[in-house]
């Protein structure tokens, strides 16, 4: 067959796009400190629930075992309340449909669930004792940390984890976020007396909010909130991450995995933060080079080459420092020539202009999947609780979709020559070392490293 | 506590019809949010592989997206995402599907795209070689580099069944797609892409009417050609317990699968709801029975999950079947200790039955997550094509929940009751690199 031509004329037009509609936000501090968001969705029968408490390291020296007692606590704090065991607690939020899921992050602690909408009252009488009376028995919480560490050992195995790991802890050095997952002989020195410190002194009503997005009534909701949490009135501050150091990004860094059948290439450098002028464009910028299917990265390194099946690029944000990353799972034999691809794809975003259909492509479907990930009730409470969480409000998004359609070629040029030039990109590679080296070093210095199977505890200065 | 009733049934019509050639047509409106899925699920899957050509489903999967007769290569892309929406494709074993989400005003444009490649994929050597290569990574970076690739659902079919239907690699291995030929494509497309065997289905803001317009404007054009005969998959269930060992020098530490088979889930579709509720009584959750014995109770396990379909889909299957159960554990534990104490749990449900009390938790929860999973329009979209393709009914997808909650203790106990060890296939997981401890 002759290769086919587009012949525009074919292809249906696109319609006029009908205009987001806003969501309904209610928002109230309660007396404790505690912010409420409660978003009245009609469609289906459902309640989410997030619940994001400020848990940052307060020290840089204090962050390995910080991060190695919050990994623990996240699951530990399900194991038992004054009142209730593990099981009575999952048999309560089963019974409304839910089941709570506690994850930990650099930044924050977060309780997540989904319930039908009966349960409210039952599901945050539970979720306020888990606040207020947890009593991290020994004999479990012996029991979950041995579980949680040998979790850890078969995550720290995963190639991708491995990387994800290496690029952290070049890009922040001493700064806790270079802690990706929690060394597991730390893990194993934690006592439940620990637990239950950690949990008195940042399990904090104040700078924590509970987003509520579903098949609620604001104003009953308020006051269902308000009685059934009325008993968390822990007295203190959240702590937030300091300020993330600008870090040189010094020569590749060569993760030697033997063996390994593939090379996970990943760069990272730093990128303008939610509130930054400049973000709308490096968001742009970042889906014209890798952030979707319809990007240069993905032409070229897998369309064009069948380097890589799934080439990529993103923003990523924490409250104190945010990123911009490209990943590439790259066939062993062509590590060196994906590189250069990606290099040079970089290169070009930051010395020459993309192109109008480029840009409107981007933008449209940034803005699409703003409002398709906004559609569910799941979408909306996780954004709405990150954009809480980082101290903005709900009009982030109307004003970042008018901010997206306002930005120019000029500008995603500006904001690449900054944020996407290599030369500023921290890069890392894992795979074996014996078959990659030569292929990289062609195209600068390169530093070979053993894995980091557990990092050593950071000495105390 | 939830009381089955009208509640439990998705309020969203569903309006159905066959164009000339032969394609079924699904249109299920919804008009509270501007987005419309558009899906194509064709009926061929890994089960309908020959042998010598494994992979070649999900081969073919991504010469889908390599343009066709009006769209070059990369288009279909750039046409959905610069229309603000995404796609994808997937290949399962007994479907191939595609799929976009987009806001309301892209979709003739959807239908437009989905039309071109149903008539004419652009199969060329180019292409076919390119992804190849693409696939070779996919299957690198999803099994071969990565510790518990493809753990269990590539390896347990080997012990569990018989037929090469059932048994073979989905995945493909290299040197059968290296030796994959155009001329291969053009057969697999003109047999098992032919619009008579497959199932058009639209779901969220549309108009019925235009809609149906609309798609006779790009579908009608689409030339008839003789559905194959549906592949024989069934199989008759094992008489012995089989076993089998897998090592992975990449794991720091082993796992095991246990796999059932169970009732035919489209011919046996009540006896099958019995093992559905079972599966999540066993292992949803931190009240779940295996969860509480093998990680609270006797601390032998690290991780357990237990689930019906390898791709853990319960209703997109046909017959033959598992119910599998997945734990990871470490090395000081003994496989076998593992096996008896699943043994032991299965065992309780099928002599002592399930408590009524119980049984309505496990039954709201699986309510709920129905109800999470059709709150988006192309997780709804996705939920009406396959019941259609698969059970020949998509109403059936907005019934779930209802069926569920009516199903009984006495049919949850005799799906346990089918879950005998001496017919169960055991694939144990080695980890052979001694790194990393």
């Amino acid at each position: 067959m002759s290769a086919p031509v587009l012949d525009l004329s074919l292809v249906p037009p696109l319609g006029e796009p009908r205009p987001a509609v806003a969501p309904e936000v209610h928002q109230t501090t309660l007396p404790n400190g505690l912010r409420l968001v409660v978003v009245p969705r009609p469609g289906v029968p459902l309640v989410e629930l997030r619940l994001r408490v400020p848990f940052a390291a307060s020290a840089p020296r204090a962050a390995a075992t910080h991060a190695a007692r919050t990994a623990l606590l996240a699951s530990a704090v399900l194991l038992g309340t004054a009142r209730h065991d593990q099981l009575e607690i999952a048999q309560l939020l089963q019974t409304h449909g839910g089941e709570l899921s506690v994850s930990a992050d650099a930044d924050r602690l977060l309780f997540s669930t989904t319930m039908l909408p009966d349960g409210l009252g039952s599901v945050l009488g539970v979720l306020t004792e888990l606040l207020t009376a947890p009593t991290y028995p020994a004999g479990p919480v012996d029991a979950e940390r041995a579980r949680v560490g040998e979790r850890i050992l078969i995550a720290r195995s995963q190639p991708g984890v491995i990387a994800r790991s290496a690029l952290a802890a070049r890009r922040f050095g001493a700064h806790p976020y270079a802690q990706q997952l929690p060394a597991a002989e730390l893990v194993a020195a934690v006592t439940p007396a620990a637990l239950r410190k950690l949990h008195r002194e940042r399990v904090l009503p104040a700078g924590s909010t509970l987003v509520l997005v579903g098949d609620v009534d604001p104003a009953a909701a308020v006051d269902v909130v308000g009685t059934a949490l009325a008993g968390w009135v822990a007295e203190g501050k959240a702590v937030a991450a300091a300020p993330v150091p600008t870090l040189a990004p010094g020569p590749l860094e060569l993760v030697h995995r033997a063996g390994a059948v593939q090379s996970n290439v990943r760069l990272g450098g730093p990128a303008p933060g939610r509130t930054d002028p400049q973000l709308p464009a490096l968001r742009l910028a970042s889906m014209v080079f890798g952030g979707y299917f319809s990007s240069r990265l993905v032409e070229n390194i897998r369309e064009r080459r069948g380097y890589t099946y799934s080439p990529r690029s993103s923003v990523e944000h924490l409250m104190a420092g945010s990123s911009f990353t490209v990943e590439a799972d790259v066939a062993t034999g062509v590590t060196g020539p994906a590189l250069l691809e990606t290099v040079y794809e970089l290169g070009r975003m930051a010395l020459t202009p993309v192109t109008e259909a480029e840009l409107d492509s981007a933008r449209r479907y940034l803005l699409g999947t703003l409002a398709l990930g906004t559609a569910t009730h799941a979408g909306l409470a996780s954004t709405l609780s990150a954009l809480f969480g980082a101290g903005l409000s709900a009009d982030w998004l109307a004003d970042h979709q008018q901010a997206l359609a306002a930005v120019t070629v000029e500008e995603v040029t500006e904001v690449s020559r900054r944020w996407l030039s290599p030369a500023g990109l921290t890069a890392v590679v894992v795979g074996d070392a014996e078959e990659v080296a030569d292929q990289l070093r062609v195209l600068g210095p390169i530093e070979v490293t053993a894995p980091t199977v557990e990092p050593a505890p950071e000495p105390l200065a | 506590m939830t009381a089955a009733g009208p509640d439990l049934t998705l309020r969203h019509p569903v309006e159905r019809f066959t164009l000339d050639n032969g394609l079924r047509v699904v249109l299920a409106p919804d008009r509270s949010v501007p987005v419309v899925a558009v899906s194509v699920f064709y009926d061929v899957g890994m089960r309908s592989e020959p042998p010598g050509r494994t992979g070649f489903a999900h081969l073919f999967e991504h010469m889908m997206f390599q343009g066709s007769a009006n769209v070059p290569k990369m288009e279909h892309a750039r046409l959905v995402q610069a229309a603000g929406g995404t796609f994808n494709g997937s290949t399962h074993q007994d479907y191939t599907n595609y799929f976009q989400a987009l806001p309301a005003e892209a979709l003739e444009r959807a239908v437009f795209l989905e039309a071109d490649r149903m008539a004419a994929p652009a199969i060329t050597e180019e292409n076919l070689r390119n992804q190849i290569d693409v696939v070779k990574e996919e299957i690198r970076v999803n099994v071969l580099n990565r510790p518990y690739g493809a753990f269990p659902w590539l390896q347990l079919p080997e012990i569990a069944f018989e037929s090469f239907a059932n048994t073979h690699d989905g995945y493909g291995s290299f040197v059968d797609l290296e030796s994959s030929t155009v001329d291969d494509a053009t057969d697999f497309f003109s047999r098992y892409y032919a619009p008579s065997n497959a199932v058009l289905c639209i779901g969220g803001d549309l108009d019925v009417a235009e809609t149906e317009v609309l798609v006779r404007r790009w579908f009608d054009q689409v030339p008839a050609r003789p559905a194959p005969p549906a592949p024989a998959v069934g199989e008759p269930s094992p008489t012995t317990v089989r076993r089998g060992v897998v090592e992975d020098r990449l794991a720091p530490a082993p796992a095991v699968a246990i796999g059932w088979r169970v009732p035919d889930p489209v011919g046996d579709l009540d006896t099958y709801l019995g093992t559905v509720l079972l599966a999540e009584l066993l292992s949803e959750g931190d009240a779940s029975r295996l969860e509480r014995r093998l990680l609270h109770a006797d601390r032998l396990a690290v991780a357990q999950s237990t689930y019906l379909g390898l791709f853990g889909d319960p209703f997109d299957v046909r017959d033959a079947t598992l119910l599998v159960s997945q734990v990871h554990h470490p090395a000081d534990v003994p496989v076998d200790r593992v096996l008896t104490a699943v043994h032991e749990e299965v065992d309780r449900v099928a002599t002592d039955g399930v408590p009524a009390d119980e049984l309505a938790r496990v039954t709201a929860r699986t309510e709920a997550q129905l109800l999470q999973q059709a709150d988006s329009v192309l997780g709804r979209t996705l939920g009406f094509a396959s019941a259609e393709l698969i059970h020949g009914r998509a109403e059936l997808a907005g019934e779930l929940a209802a069926r569920l909650a009516a199903v009984t203790p006495d049919q949850v106990q005799a799906a346990a009751r089918g879950l005998s060890p001496d017919t169960a296939a055991v694939l144990e997981l080695r980890a052979t690199g001694g790194a990393a401890r």
